[in-house]
């Protein structure tokens, strides 16, 4: 009998286990885009496939970001629109398999992970344009969709130095890889450029690798209380779902952080919103519907493209308001870079 | 120590224990209910999980119909069998510790250190092509050993409990590996987003018998199946250990070091672990980085207790989970919602052991009943004598 019962704690513990995993993606799969009407339908039908990496939806950053330009191409180009999730990473290539066999053109991989996996189905299927966020994968069917995140991070940098009354301020990066690097050296060059002398806290959450650093609030909590306390004023985040513990940490010490790729103004509470100076912004959006209405409109070509400050594929949110005494500042800044006569580093 | 002399009853013992193992489970009788029993695991669970997806609003009927309709294409039969080939061996990991009564839920751990250190190993070396994926396979199982050995060690020498210390290696595995991949393993090299090892030369790509499906892992696995079925159910060595896993006392009377049999299969069940990933290792990433799937461990110990330990059974059970999991992506797309593939696959876990503790029951009543009969009749014949 106690080896029975062993037996079953064990099962319990792998069921357990298992369910774990089930509950990590929930079922919102129903109705893609709420209150999206869908546009008028084009000849042929414009049949959009997104694979979303495991996570998904509901991180309220980079992911939504990018399933609010399907919705836009639903609504405005009358796409068909599927997306698929991944649980596992056994599940990145069959879903972009079964994205490609459901007749979907183009199909968007969200995030750098699916680049091997696209690889080799992109070269497979050279009928089916694809997309990808955050990576180059140099196929002549394959749309590489990165950004100069480095740029809307020099912006919200000289923001944060411009709205510093301590002259002192942070930035929380997550992994700490070349991607999450450019935010890093893009903030800091803003911030300099405004005040040579700032003081610019840096500290990453995890190694390149840990894919824990972009769920780890209560390790950004933790970092932030410890440089509000020491003085620093602003701090900015870029490590995904991270992100909302230093807003919670900004509101219970009464000092300012900086969101990142979506508007978090918008998904804030009210209590937050008042925390909220800026956010930096990644257009994932605008990147996915691009390439959705470059596809309708018959560009199939590949190639990379890079969304930067010329065409808002990146920037700074003006939510809230609180940087409308310097936003002329702020904006002769993005013409220099535009212009050229500013070239945002990225490498720290 | 003592359990190393014999005792000059040990051959009756010994006798008397082959008698209680030849194994009453292997006999067809008894392998058809338990086929039958783990089958009927299988359609409860699916009942029950059809109840959920009805509650929830979807049609049952349209989501299974779809599921054996995708499952049952050329492509995604052979995905399903990708996706056994490490489920048949991180079951196999976790039966052979099962056999000696050892729970190794450390497959996770032991599965991923071996497969970062393989993948260092194996680039660091030039050989031809068909020994250096043999010397990479052995380097995977000799590291998961290694990892497998820290819980005997601990239990043979201080009598940690071993269910304690797997689960906690494979926290201190995971930081270890990033520790190790962090400070000298990345490939710094390129710039690339997706890190990885330093990647293995061609010699140590492992060809797939269906280009881009079916990685030939497969056959190896299939090998290590068999094997696992001569060594652990057919050699002197097996029956040692699954004596000294029925029933320690009566195996060290026999001369049979339980000690000696934890440490083995703790180190065989390490070693089978640390060929999990290889299908990823040698067969698609050829790396090691964030691509090598996780959980496996964890997955094979649902798949070693539906294939109630048996190399056909874990076979079945293996390809019955890849099955499930090639059809995740299908179902999305009708709108049902993919984590029904893992709730199906945790519900059968459940229903395994519900199933299985019912039929043992009523095994026992029926055994017991016959042999109190068998006493009966015994009885006036010896009176006789």
């Amino acid at each position: 009998m106690r080896k029975n019962n062993r037996f079953a704690a064990v099962a319990l513990l792998a069921t357990v286990g298992i369910l774990g995993t089930a509950c990590g993606s929930d079922s919102k799969k129903a109705d893609l885009c709420p209150g999206v009407t869908k546009g008028s339908v084009s000849t042929p039908p414009l049949k959009l496939g997104v694979a979303f990496d495991t996570g998904g939806r509901g991180d309220g950053t980079f992911n939504d970001a990018a399933g609010r330009g399907a919705c836009q191409a639903v609504g405005e180009l009358g796409a068909d629109l599927t997306e698929l999730e991944a649980t596992s990473d056994q599940d990145r290539k069959p879903n972009l398999e079964t994205l490609t066999k459901n007749g979907d053109n183009p199909v968007i991989a969200v995030g750098f992970l699916f680049s091997d996996d696209l690889k080799t189905v992109a070269t497979a299927n050279p009928k089916t344009t694809y997309g990808i966020i955050d990576s180059v994968v140099d196929l002549p069917n394959v749309k590489s969709l990165v950004f100069a995140a480095e740029q809307g991070s020099f912006l919200v940098g000289a923001a944060a130095a411009l709205k510093s009354t301590t002259g002192h301020i942070g930035f929380i990066g997550g992994q700490e890889i070349d991607l999450i690097k450019a935010f890093e050296a893009g903030y800091t060059a803003g911030a300099k450029a405004v005040n040579p002398d700032i003081k610019v806290e840096v500290k990453y959450l995890g190694a390149a690798g840990d894919n824990a650093a972009w769920g780890s609030p209560d390790k950004a909590k933790e970092i932030a209380n410890g440089w509000y306390a020491d003085g620093a004023d602003v701090i900015y985040t870029a490590a995904g779902g991270s992100g909302a513990g230093t807003i919670d940490a900004a509101v219970a010490s009464g000092k300012w952080a900086i969101g990142v790729d979506s508007d978090q103004y918008l998904t804030a509470t009210p209590e937050q919103q008042k925390h909220i100076l800026t956010s930096a912004l990644k257009r994932v959006d605008v990147a996915v519907f691009e390439t959705a209405k470059a596809v309708q409109s018959g560009d199939t070509k590949g190639g990379v493209r890079v969304f930067d400050l010329k065409d808002d594929g990146v920037g700074y949110s003006t939510s809230g308001g609180y940087l409308d005494d310097v936003k002329d500042k702020l904006e002769a800044f993005k013409q220099q870079i535009i212009d050229g006569t500013i070239v945002v580093p990225t490498k720290p | 120590m003592g359990d190393e002399t014999r005792i000059p009853a040990a051959d009756g013992v010994t006798r008397g224990l082959s008698k209680l193992m030849t194994p009453k489970l292997e006999n067809s009788k008894n392998g058809l209910i338990t086929t039958a029993s783990s089958i009927a695991a299988v359609v409860l669970a699916l009942v029950i999980s059809g109840i959920m997806l009805k509650i929830t609003g979807k049609d049952p009927i349209n989501a299974y119909r779809k599921m054996i309709e995708t499952g049952l294409e050329h492509d995604k039969l052979l995905e399903a069998l990708q996706r056994a080939t490490p489920l048949m061996l991180s079951a196999v990991a976790v039966a052979i510790g099962f056999k000696m009564n050892l729970f190794n839920i450390g497959v996770e751990g032991q599965y991923l250190f071996a497969a970062l250190i393989a993948s260092v190993v194996g680039a660091a070396v030039s050989l031809p092509a068909p020994l250096h994926v043999a010397f990479i396979l052995l380097v995977a199982m000799a590291a998961g050993s290694v990892w497998a050995a820290l819980a005997a060690v601990l239990k043979v020498k201080r009598g940690v409990n071993e269910v304690i210390s797997t689960i906690m290696l494979n926290y201190v595995a995971l930081s270890v590996i990033q520790w190790l991949f962090d400070t000298w393993f990345r490939d710094n090299s390129k710039s690339d987003l997706n890190v990885k090892t330093k990647v293995l030369p061609r010699s140590a790509w492992m060809p797939d018998i269906v280009t881009g499906r079916l990685s030939s892992m497969f056959i190896v696995a299939i090998a290590v199946v068999a094997l696992y079925w001569v060594i652990v159910f057919k050699s002197r060595f097996g029956f040692r250990l699954r004596s000294s896993g029925m029933n320690s006392v009566a195996a060290r009377t026999a001369g049979i070091s339980s000690n000696r049999m934890i440490v083995s299969a703790l180190v065989m069940s390490g070693a089978v672990a640390g060929l999990v990933a290889m299908p990823s290792v040698l067969g698609d990433i050829h790396a090691y980085g964030q691509g090598v799937p996780d959980g496996l461990g964890f997955a094979g110990i649902a798949v070693a207790l539906l294939g109630r330990n048996h190399p056909l059974g874990i076979m079945a059970a293996a390809a019955l989970y890849g099955f499930l999991e090639s059809t995740a992506g299908a179902l999305q797309i009708q709108h049902v919602p993919n984590s029904i593939i893992d709730v199906i696959k945790a519900i059968i876990v459940l229903t395994v052991v519900i199933v299985n503790e019912a039929v043992t029951r009523s095994m026992n009543r029926r055994t017991a009943s016959r042999t109190s009969s068998a006493l009966q009749v015994a009885k006036p014949i010896g009176a006789t004598a």
